[in-house]
C-alpha cells in the first residue's frame, strides 16, 4: 500500500478564488492510502516546496498528489522536489485543478466538486504508481540547421562560436534568404545586404560550418542526440568544389529568357546562373528545366568556357548521410500568392505589386537598378497606393487569406513610403490601413517620422477596388474617419501581402514529427517559457517558421536557439523518458499492429526462444520497444489486440483507476 | 452440392503424403454426431479414409488451427482451404502468427455449407444421421421412420448466400475452377440495425446478447483470437470478469471482443456458425467492416499478406482526426 500525501495549492486566487481549497483537501484526506493532506497559497515557491519535502520525511510518504496547475507548468518543479526529499521522481501525480478547473468554473460549489474529483482521480493512479529510473542515450555533438536565411545563419553561426560543428541546409542555391532580397531594414534603414552578406561571408569562411546549398532534408530518424538525416543534395550540374564563380558561363549562356526568381521574375536570368553576386557559395547552378543541353543535348557552351571544368552535365542528385545531435527548423516564410485578390487587379496589371517586388524594384541590384520605375513602362510613378493587411487579419475571407497578424507589414510599408517620399519628394504616397501596429523598439518613433516629416498619407480604411484603366490604376478606397469615398488615380498599388509558412515546413514537421498549428506555423514547447524549443526534443525553431517575425526578432529568436542547441550539444549523455512503451513479451503475439502505428519507429521484433510449462522450448516473434526512440505516445498500447503493450507511468490499469475514480 | 468430393481430397492428401510434400494432414474428422466435424490430424492415407470427413457440413475454417499445429509438428502440413478460409489464412501470416514454409496449402472450390440451425427446423431435433446427396440432403431423426429430406439450398449459412468471394486468395495448388470475388448483400442486415432508432437497437442487441452463456465458443473458433494469453483468460487485463454477471457485462464480452478484431475480422462468419445460442455475432464485426469502408475505403482484412488495415496504420499522410470527422460527412 502507498504512503499518499495530497497537496492543494491556492495559486494565490487562481484556484483559491473558484475552489474551495480547505474542502478539497479535507474530503482528500480520507482517500484511500492518504496519509497526510494540505493546502497552501504557493505551492511551487520554496516555502510550498518545504512543506511537501518535510511531509515526505515525517509520513514516509511513498507518492504525492499535487493539486495545483496543468502538469506542463509544474510537473518537473515537483518531481525536482520529491527527489530531493529521496522519493522516486515518478511516484508524483499533478491533478490539475487550474486550468481545467478553477480556470473553466464560474461557480465555488462546482469547482470544489470537480477539483476534489480529480484529486480523487489523481490518488487512484499514484496508487499504482511504481518508481521509473530514466534510461541515457549518448550526444552526437553536431547540429543540423535548416534553413540557410537570416535565422539559420545566425542560429549556425552561434553554434560554431561555441566549438560544434553544424551543417546548413538550403533548398536554394544560396543562402541568404528572404533578407537577401530586401533593400533597407527598418527602423534604422541601414542596407539589408551590408548587414547580411557579410555574415553570409562568416558562415561560408567558418570551419565548423558546412553548407548544403541547393539540397533538402528527405529524411529523418532517431531520436534527441541521436538524428540520422538523409539530405538531398540536388545536381546543379556544376561541380561546386572545381566552380570558382567567375560568371563567364552565365555571360556566355544563350538561354536567357529564364524568369529570375530573385527578383520575382521582374527580369530575366540565365540556364546557368548564380543568383546573385554575392551569393553563398558563389557557384553557378544549371536551371534543368531551362538547359537546352539537359533537355535535348544541344549547346554545351557553358562547359566550353569554363576554365575550371566545372560544368558536369552527367551530375545526378546525391544523397548524403549524417549524424546530428539537435536540429533546427528555420524555413522562414514566403509571401502569400495574390491569385485569389482579384480585387486589387494584382494578375491584370503589372503596376499591382506587392512589397518584395517593391524591394525589389528599389534594391540598387534590383531589375531597375534601385530606379523606382512602373513595371508596365519604366515610368517614374508620381502616385503610389499602398495597401496593407492583404490577406492579413483577414477573419471573414480564411479560404483566401490567413487570420493572423502578418506583423511585419506595417513598419515595411512606413519604410517604402518613407522611402519614396525621401527620394522622390514629387510623388504622392497614400498608406491604407486597418490599425498601424508598431510595438517594437524605435518602431512608433519611426512610423511617425513617415507621416510627420515624410508627409506619408495614412488612411484609415480598406481599399475596395483596383480598376487599371489606360495607364492609371483607379483606386476606390473608403476613409474612415472621413466617413466618405476615395477615389484615386494611382501610378502604382503596392500590396503588403500576408506571409505564411514556407510550403516545405509541413512536410519537414512530419518527418521531424514536430507540431504545427493549423497555418502550418510550427508550435513552441510552452508559448512563454520554452519559445524557441519545438514539443519534440531536440528540434529547435529558429525565425518567422514559428510565427511571423521582423529581423532584429529572427536574430534574436536565432541565438536564443543555438544557445538552447549548445546547452544540448555540451552534454555528454542525455537522460531519456522512462514513461515508454514496454512489451509484455509473455503475453505478444508478434502481431506487428504496434509497429504499424508507431509514429516513430520505435517497434521491432525478435524471435525469442522460451521455456514452455511442458519443458519444451518455443521459438516466438516478440515485440521490443528502443527507448531512446519512443516517446511514450501511447498509440502502440491501444492497438495491441493482447494488452501486452503498456505504457510506463500511464499504464492501462492507471488510467482505468483514474476513471473508475471520477466515475464512482 | 459441391463440386469437390471427399474422395478428390483424399487422393490428393494421399499423393503429397506419399511424395514427402507433407507429414500431415489437416482436415476435417468425424465429430460426435454426422453434422458435426472435428479439426484432425491425418498422418497417413489410411487414417483419412477411416475418418476424414468432407460434405456440406464441412464450415469450419481451420486456418487459426494452423499457429498451434505448425509449432508442434515437423515437416509441413497440408491443409484445404475454401475461399473465405483463404482470407483468415492470409491474414495471421499478416500478423505473423504461423510459418507459411510450414504449410501446404490446397484451395478448394465452395458451393456453400449448410446451417445446422436452418436443418433442425425443417427436420427436428434428435438428428442421428445426414447425408448429403445431390441437392438434397437426407435427415434421419430419432423421432421419425422415415429420413426427411431437405433442399441444400434452403438450409445454406447465412454466410454462403451473403458469400462475398468464391476467390482463392492464397493457395499452394488449386482443386477444381478459380472464382470471383462477388457482390454481396452482406451489409444489408446492418444497414437496417443503422436504421433503427438507438432504443430499438440497444433493446435487439440486449435480446441477443442476453442468450450468452459465455462459453466461449465464439472466441475459440475466430481465426483473428489468437493471442498468446487471451484479455478474458487474463486477471490482469481487468476485463477478465465481464461474463453474464449482470445485463450490462454479458454485452461488454461481445463487444469488447468485437473491438479486439475490429479491422483484422475477414467476416469468415465462424462466431455465428459455433454460437449455441444463434447469436448473430457476426452482425457486430460486419458493422465494424462496414465503417472502415466508409470511413476509410474499401479495406478487406486477408485479402492480401503484409495489408496494413487502416485502424492500425500509421502514415505521414495521416489526416488530422478533425478532417476525418470532415470527411465522413461528405460520404454520408
Amino acid at each position: 500500500m502507498q504512503r499518499v500525501g495530497v497537496f492543494v495549492c491556492w495559486c494565490g486566487s487562481n484556484i483559491a478564488g473558484t475552489v474551495d481549497v480547505a474542502a478539497v483537501s479535507e474530503a482528500l484526506k480520507n482517500e484511500p492510502g492518504v496519509v497526510f493532506s494540505t493546502n497552501y497559497q504557493y505551492m511551487c515557491s520554496q516555502a510550498g516546496q518545504d512543506i511537501i519535502k518535510n511531509a515526505i520525511h515525517e509520513h514516509n510518504l511513498t507518492g504525492i498528489v499535487v493539486c495545483s496547475c496543468s502538469p506542463r507548468m509544474h510537473e518537473a518543479t515537483f518531481r525536482k522536489t520529491a527527489a530531493a526529499a529521496g522519493l522516486n521522481s515518478y511516484m508524483v501525480e499533478i491533478a490539475n485543478i487550474r486550468e481545467q478547473c478553477s480556470w473553466v468554473h464560474k461557480d465555488m460549489m462546482t469547482g470544489t466538486e470537480k477539483a476534489i474529483i480529480l484529486g480523487k482521480a489523481a490518488i487512484a493512479k499514484v496508487n499504482l504508481n511504481a518508481p521509473l529510473t530514466p534510461g541515457e542515450s549518448p550526444v552526437t555533438k553536431r547540429a543540423l540547421v535548416i534553413g540557410g536565411g537570416i535565422a539559420g545563419i545566425q542560429t549556425a553561426l552561434d553554434i560554431a562560436e561555441a566549438g560544434f560543428p553544424v551543417d546548413i541546409v538550403e533548398k536554394k542555391p544560396t543562402i541568404g534568404g528572404k533578407m537577401a532580397q530586401l533593400d533597407k531594414t527598418f527602423p534604422t534603414l541601414d542596407c539589408a545586404a551590408c548587414i547580411l552578406t557579410p555574415k553570409m561571408v562568416d558562415v561560408a569562411q567558418n570551419d565548423k560550418i558546412r553548407i548544403f546549398s541547393y539540397s533538402e532534408v528527405t529524411d529523418v530518424q532517431g531520436f534527441v542526440g541521436n538524428f540520422d538525416v538523409k539530405i538531398t543534395k540536388k545536381a546543379r550540374y556544376v561541380k561546386e568544389d572545381v566552380c570558382t564563380g567567375c560568371g563567364a558561363c552565365v555571360e556566355k549562356c544563350p538561354m536567357k529568357k529564364v524568369p529570375n526568381e530573385f527578383n520575382l521574375g521582374m527580369d530575366n536570368r540565365h540556364a546557368i546562373y548564380i543568383p546573385f553576386a554575392q551569393a553563398v557559395p558563389k557557384v553557378a547552378t544549371i536551371d534543368p528545366n531551362a538547359c537546352n543541353m539537359l533537355k535535348n543535348g544541344k549547346c554545351g557552351v557553358c562547359a566550353k568556357v569554363c576554365a575550371a571544368g566545372a560544368i558536369d552535365y552527367t551530375q545526378k542528385d546525391e544523397i548524403i548521410e549524417e549524424k546530428y545531435g539537435a536540429i533546427v527548423v528555420a524555413t522562414g516564410f514566403n509571401p502569400i500568392s495574390m491569385e485569389k485578390f482579384d480585387e486589387f487587379a494584382y494578375s491584370q496589371s503589372k503596376d499591382v505589386i506587392t512589397s518584395l517586388e517593391f524591394e525589389r524594384l528599389t534594391n540598387a541590384a534590383g531589375p531597375t537598378a534601385g530606379k523606382l520605375l512602373r513595371p508596365s513602362d519604366g515610368k517614374h510613378p508620381h502616385t503610389i497606393v499602398f495597401v496593407q493587411c492583404v490577406g492579413s487579419r483577414c477573419e471573414s475571407c480564411a479560404e483566401k487569406g490567413k487570420e493572423y497578424c502578418s506583423k511585419i507589414c506595417c513598419m515595411y510599408t512606413a519604410k517604402h513610403a518613407m522611402l519614396t517620399r525621401d527620394k522622390y519628394p514629387d510623388t504622392e504616397v497614400y498608406v491604407f490601413y486597418i490599425d498601424v501596429r508598431t510595438p517594437g523598439k524605435n518602431f512608433d518613433e519611426f512610423y511617425r517620422r513617415a507621416v510627420e516629416e515624410y508627409g506619408v498619407k495614412y488612411v484609415k480604411g480598406m481599399v475596395g477596388k483596383v480598376v487599371p484603366e489606360g495607364d492609371k490604376l483607379k483606386v476606390q478606397a473608403s476613409d474612415l474617419i472621413a466617413n466618405k469615398q476615395l477615389h484615386i488615380d494611382a501610378d502604382l498599388v503596392v500590396l503588403a501581402a500576408a506571409i505564411e509558412p514556407d510550403k516545405s515546413a509541413r512536410p519537414l514537421a512530419t518527418m521531424l514529427t514536430a507540431s504545427m498549428d493549423t497555418n502550418d506555423f510550427f508550435t513552441e514547447a510552452h508559448p512563454k517559457l520554452r519559445p524557441v524549443e519545438s514539443p519534440t526534443a531536440g528540434v529547435f525553431l529558429s525565425g518567422a517558421c514559428q510565427g511571423p517575425k521582423d529581423i532584429p526578432e529572427t536574430v534574436s529568436q536565432a541565438s536564443a536557439a543555438a544557445a538552447k542547441v549548445i546547452g544540448l550539444l555540451v552534454k555528454d549523455k542525455l537522460t531519456g523518458n522512462p514513461c515508454v512503451a514496454s512489451s509484455n513479451e509473455m503475453m505478444c503475439n508478434g502481431c506487428s499492429s504496434c509497429e504499424r502505428v508507431c509514429p516513430y519507429g520505435a517497434i521491432s521484433y525478435v524471435d525469442k526462444e522460451f521455456r514452455m510449462p511442458d519443458r519444451t522450448t518455443r521459438i516466438r516473434r516478440v515485440a521490443s520497444v528502443n527507448p531512446a526512440v519512443c516517446q511514450g505516445c501511447g498509440a502502440c498500447t491501444v492497438a495491441c489486440p493482447s494488452g501486452a503493450m503498456d505504457l510506463n507511468g500511464f499504464k492501462n490499469n492507471q488510467i482505468m483507476a483514474e476513471v473508475d475514480a471520477i466515475c464512482k | 452440392m459441391q463440386k469437390i468430393t471427399r474422395e478428390n481430397l483424399i487422393d490428393k492428401a494421399s499423393e503429397l503424403l506419399a511424395n514427402g510434400t507433407v507429414s500431415c494432414v489437416l482436415g476435417w474428422g468425424k465429430g460426435e454426431f454426422g453434422y458435426d466435424v472435428t479439426p484432425t490430424i491425418f498422418k497417413t492415407a489410411d487414417e483419412m479414409k477411416n475418418g476424414f470427413v468432407f460434405n456440406d457440413f464441412c464450415g469450419a475454417n481451420f486456418s487459426k488451427y494452423l499457429v498451434s499445429k505448425t509449432q508442434k509438428i515437423d515437416g509441413k502440413i497440408l491443409v484445404f482451404l475454401k475461399p473465405c478460409d483463404t482470407y483468415s489464412f492470409n491474414q495471421l501470416l499478416t500478423e505473423h502468427r504461423f510459418d507459411r514454409e510450414k504449410v501446404y496449402a490446397v484451395g478448394i472450390p465452395c458451393e456453400g455449407m449448410a446451417d445446422i440451425a436452418k436443418v433442425k427446423e425443417i427436420a427436428g431435433d434428435g438428428i442421428t444421421s445426414v447425408d448429403s446427396d445431390g441437392n438434397t440432403i437426407s435427415v434421419s431423426t430419432l423421432y421419425s421412420d422415415k429420413p426427411v429430406t431437405v433442399n441444400a439450398a434452403d438450409v445454406l449459412a447465412e454466410r454462403c448466400i451473403n458469400c462475398k468471394s468464391k476467390k482463392h486468395v492464397a493457395y499452394d495448388e488449386l482443386l477444381g475452377d478459380e472464382g470471383e470475388t462477388l457482390e454481396s448483400a452482406r451489409f444489408d442486415e446492418v444497414s437496417r440495425l443503422e436504421a433503427m432508432t438507438p432504443d430499438e437497437r440497444f433493446a435487439f442487441w440486449q435480446n441477443e446478447l442476453s442468450k450468452c452463456i459465455r462459453c466461449n465458443a465464439c472466441r475459440d473458433a475466430c481465426p483473428a483470437c489468437t493471442c498468446e494469453k487471451c484479455v478474458f483468460d487474463n486477471p490482469a487485463s481487468g476485463v477478465e470478469n465481464k461474463s453474464p454477471a449482470n445485463s450490462f457485462e454479458e454485452k461488454m464480452f461481445h463487444i469488447i471482443r468485437a473491438f479486439h478484431v475490429a479491422g483484422r475480422c475477414t467476416d469468415c462468419g465462424e462466431c455465428s456458425r459455433v454460437c449455441p445460442q444463434n447469436i448473430p455475432l457476426h452482425l457486430l464485426n460486419r458493422k465494424f467492416i462496414k465503417d472502415i469502408n466508409e470511413f476509410y475505403g474499401e479495406y478487406q482484412a486477408g485479402a492480401e499478406v503484409g495489408s496494413r488495415a487502416p485502424l492500425v496504420n500509421y502514415t505521414t499522410e495521416d489526416l488530422e482526426p478533425g478532417e476525418v470527422f470532415d470527411r465522413r460527412d461528405e460520404n454520408a
